[in-house]
C-alpha cells in the first residue's frame, strides 16, 4: 500500500469517534438519495405500467383528411370547413405490418379494426367500441389474456371478450349472446368468451374485443384495419419513433408520451424536483465532510509539520486529505446503501394494498449502489479539495512550533 | 580538515528577517559558518537570539532574506519547494525537543517514516533499518509499541532512531534533552555521542545547558543574531 493510503488509513482511524460520526454522516445523506430514487423508479414504473395496461405505446392512423378548395379566384369569398373525419382503412396495412415488425426498436405489432357500435342484450342498450383484433399479435401490445377475470381470450368468428363493466350494466356472463349493431344496420350476434379487466373504469365498459373479421364487416371495412398498435422495447423512444414512422409512411402516428402528455409532465416534474433534493443532500454531505477534515487539518497541524520535516511533499500531503475525503464518502456510501436495503424491505412490508399485495415492487440495484458508492467517493474527494490545500501548504516551521 | 568536500553545511552571510517597512524585525544579521563531516558541536545562546530561526533555515524548513547556504556542497537557493523537500529528507536528520513522534504509528514505523515518505511504500529493508536502529538505542522491546505508549526518554530515543534511518550528513537537535530528567538525558546524549563516534554522522545540537554543551568538540553562541564566539572545547 502506497505511504499516503496508509498514513490516511491510520489518521482516519486514529480520530476514530470524528471518521464514525462523519461516515454515519454520509451514510443517512446516501440512504436518503438511494431510498428516494428506489422508490421514485418504482413509483414510476408503477403508474406508467398502470397506465399503458391499456394502451398501446404507438398508435399509427390513416392520415388526416384535409379540405381542399376546389377552386379560389380573388372574387370568391372561401371559408372552409373542416372536414369531419371517417373510419377508413390504412392503406397496405399487410406490407406495413411486416416492414414495422422488422425494426429493432419495435417489440410487437398489431392491426386494429375499431369503430362505434351498440351492444344490445335484452332491454339493455349501449354504446361500445369494436375493437377487432388478432388476439396473439394483440396480446404482445396489451397483455389482455392475462388481465381476463373469466373465461379466455378466444375472438374466433361469432366469439367476443368484453370489458367486467360491460358485463355488469347488461347483465350478461360468459357464454351469454350479445347482439352487436353498427350505425348503418349491420349486426351480429356474439356470444360472449371472456371477461377482462384492464383496470380502467372506461375502457372495461366500452371495449368489445371480436376477430379482426368480425369487426370488419360490422363496420364495412373489408379487409382493411383502421389503426396498427405497437410495443416498443423501450418506452421513452416512444415520441421519436412515432416521428420517424410517420414521416416514413405518411400516417399519423401518436405515442403514448403525447396522448397522456400532462402525466408526462407530471412525472417529470416529479424527477426534476428529486433530483433537487437530491443535489442540496449531496450538497450537504460534501460540506459536512469539508469541515470535517478541515478541522482534522488544523488538528494535525504538529503532524503534517512533521511529516513534511521527514521529506513529505506538499503533493503527498494532499493525497493524504484527498484520500481521507474520498475513503470516507466510499464507506459512507456503503453504509447508507444498507440502510436504505433496509428502509425499502420496511416499505415493502408495510405499503401494501388493501388485498395484501406490495402496493408495488421496489428494490435496490446492483447499479444504483454502484453509482451512490462512485458518487460518494467523488463528493468525499472533491470536498477534500479546500482541507487539502490547507494541509499543503502548512508552514512546516509553524506548525512544527504548534 | 580544511577539504571543502567535508564541508557538511556552509552558510555565507545568511540573514533573515521577517515582516517589510516599519514592522521589519531582522533576526539574523549575516551568518558565517562551516560544518565538516564528523562535527558535534553545540549551538548556545539566550532565547531570542535566533538559535530556532537558524536551525529551521539549516533544517531547509524556512529560506533565508538573502546569503547562500549549502547542504554537502548543494545550493539550497536553486531549489524549489519539492527540490529542497528532497534535500531535507535525504541529508538532513531532527530530533525535536518534543520528539514529536506520529501517535498513530508504531515506534518502528515512525522510526521508518522518512524511508517510506522517500520510497512511496513500505519495504522489507526499511523495516530492518529501523528494527536494527531501535536495538541500537535500547528498544527492541518497543518496536511494535505506539508511539504514545512510550515514555518521554524511550519516545527520544525512538526520534533519535528516526533521524538517523536514512544516513543523514547532518542531524540537527533542538533541545534534544531540555523535557527530560537528568538520567533520561544523559542517555539520550550519550546516544548522540555514540552515533557521531561510530558513523561520523555531523550534530548540531542547540541547547540551554552549559553542561552539555561543555561535552560537546564545539560550541558557537549566537547573541542577538550574531555569532560572538565560536570555539573548540578543550577535550577532557
Amino acid at each position: 500500500m502506497p505511504f499516503e493510503w496508509i498514513a490516511a488509513v491510520r489518521f482516519l482511524r486514529e480520530g476514530r469517534m470524528q471518521s464514525l460520526l462523519i461516515i454515519v454522516g454520509v451514510g443517512v445523506g446516501v440512504a436518503v438519495i438511494v431510498f428516494m430514487s428506489a422508490l421514485l423508479s418504482g413509483l414510476q414504473a408503477n403508474l406508467i405500467k398502470r397506465t399503458l395496461s391499456s394502451q398501446a405505446h404507438i398508435t399509427l392512423l390513416p392520415p388526416e383528411e384535409i379540405a381542399r378548395p376546389q377552386q379560389a379566384t380573388d372574387a370568391t369569398a372561401l371559408r372552409l370547413q373542416k372536414q369531419a373525419q371517417r373510419l377508413r382503412a390504412i392503406d397496405q396495412w399487410q406490407t406495413l405490418r411486416d416492414r414495422l415488425e422488422t425494426w429493432p426498436e419495435i417489440a410487437a405489432v398489431s392491426p386494429v379494426a375499431s369503430g362505434p357500435a351498440f351492444a344490445v342484450r335484452g332491454e339493455a342498450n349501449k354504446a361500445i367500441t369494436v375493437v377487432g383484433i388478432e388476439p396473439e399479435r394483440y396480446n404482445r401490445v396489451i397483455s389482455l389474456a392475462e388481465r381476463l377475470t373469466a373465461g379466455q381470450l378466444r375472438v374466433g368468428a361469432g366469439e367476443a371478450v368484453i370489458g367486467i363493466e360491460l358485463a355488469k350494466d347488461l347483465g350478461a356472463e360468459v357464454g351469454d349472446k350479445l347482439r352487436l349493431s353498427a350505425a348503418d344496420g349491420r349486426s351480429d350476434t356474439l356470444t360472449i368468451t371472456g371477461l377482462f379487466d384492464l383496470g380502467n373504469k372506461g375502457v372495461n365498459a366500452r371495449n368489445v374485443y371480436v376477430g379482426l373479421r368480425t369487426a370488419q364487416s360490422l363496420l364495412d371495412l373489408v379487409g382493411g384495419v383502421s389503426s396498427i398498435d405497437l410495443a416498443l422495447h423501450d418506452l421513452d423512444l416512444a415520441e421519436q419513433l412515432a416521428r420517424r414512422i410517420a414521416g416514413e409512411t405518411g400516417l399519423t402516428a401518436d405515442s403514448w408520451i403525447k396522448t397522456n402528455a400532462q402525466f408526462v409532465t407530471a412525472l417529470t416534474s416529479q424527477r426534476v424536483s428529486s433530483n433537487v433534493i437530491r443535489f442540496f443532500i449531496a450538497l450537504s454531505v460534501a460540506f459536512g465532510i469539508a469541515s470535517v477534515l478541515v478541522v482534522s487539518v488544523i488538528q494535525r497541524g504538529k503532524e503534517i509539520g512533521i511529516l513534511r520535516a521527514m521529506g513529505a511533499t506538499q503533493a503527498q500531503m494532499r493525497r493524504i486529505f484527498l484520500l481521507q475525503g474520498g475513503i470516507v464518502g466510499f464507506f459512507g456510501s456503503l453504509l447508507g446503501s444498507a440502510l436504505a436495503w433496509s428502509f425499502l424491505m420496511l416499505w415493502q412490508l408495510l405499503a401494501r394494498n388493501p388485498d395484501g399485495t406490495p402496493m408495488f415492487v421496489i428494490g435496490v440495484e446492483p447499479g444504483l449502489v454502484a453509482l451512490a458508492a462512485g458518487g460518494a467517493s467523488l463528493v468525499g474527494i472533491l470536498s477534500a479539495l479546500l482541507p487539502a490545500r490547507r494541509a499543503a501548504q502548512l508552514d512546516p516551521v509553524v506548525a512544527i512550533r504548534g | 580538515m580544511a577539504d571543502t568536500n567535508d564541508r557538511v553545511l556552509h552558510l555565507a552571510g545568511i540573514r533573515k528577517s521577517y515582516g517589510s517597512g516599519e514592522v521589519e524585525s531582522k533576526v539574523l544579521h549575516g551568518i558565517d559558518l562551516t560544518l565538516q563531516r564528523g562535527e558535534f558541536a553545540a549551538l548556545i545562546g539566550p532565547s531570542g537570539s535566533g538559535k530556532s530561526t537558524l536551525l529551521n533555515l539549516i533544517g531547509l524548513l524556512d529560506r533565508p532574506t538573502s546569503g547562500q547556504l549549502h547542504i554537502d556542497g548543494e545550493d539550497s537557493g536553486q531549489l524549489d519547494d519539492t527540490g529542497l523537500t528532497r534535500l531535507r529528507g535525504q541529508r538532513i536528520g531532527f530530533v525535536f525537543q518534543h520528539h514529536h513522534l506520529i501517535p498513530a504509528f508504531t515506534a518502528e514505523e515512525n522510526v521508518a517514516m522518512p524511508l517510506l515518505v522517500a520510497r512511496g511504500r513500505p519495504d522489507s529493508e526499511m523495516f530492518e533499518r529501523a528494527g536494527h536502529l531501535l536495538d541500537q538505542v535500547g528498544l527492541a522491546d518497543r518496536k511494535q509499541h505506539l508511539a504514545n505508549r512510550l515514555s518521554g526518554g524511550q519516545q527520544q530515543r525512538v526520534a533519535i532512531a528516526r533521524a538517523l534511518v536514512t544516513n543523514p550528513s547532518l542531524v540537527l537537535a533542538d533541545e534534544p534533552t531540555g523535557n527530560l530528567d537528568t538520567h533520561s538525558a544523559d542517555d539520550v546524549f550519550a546516544l548522540l555521542r555514540e552515533f557521531n563516534r561510530r558513523q561520523h554522522t555531523t550534530f548540531l545540537i542547540v541547547t540551554h545547558d552549559p553542561r552539555l554543551a561543555a561535552r560537546c568538540d564545539r560550541i558557537i553562541e549566537l547573541v542577538d543574531g550574531r555569532i560572538v564566539a565560536d570555539q573548540a572545547v578543550a577535550s577532557a
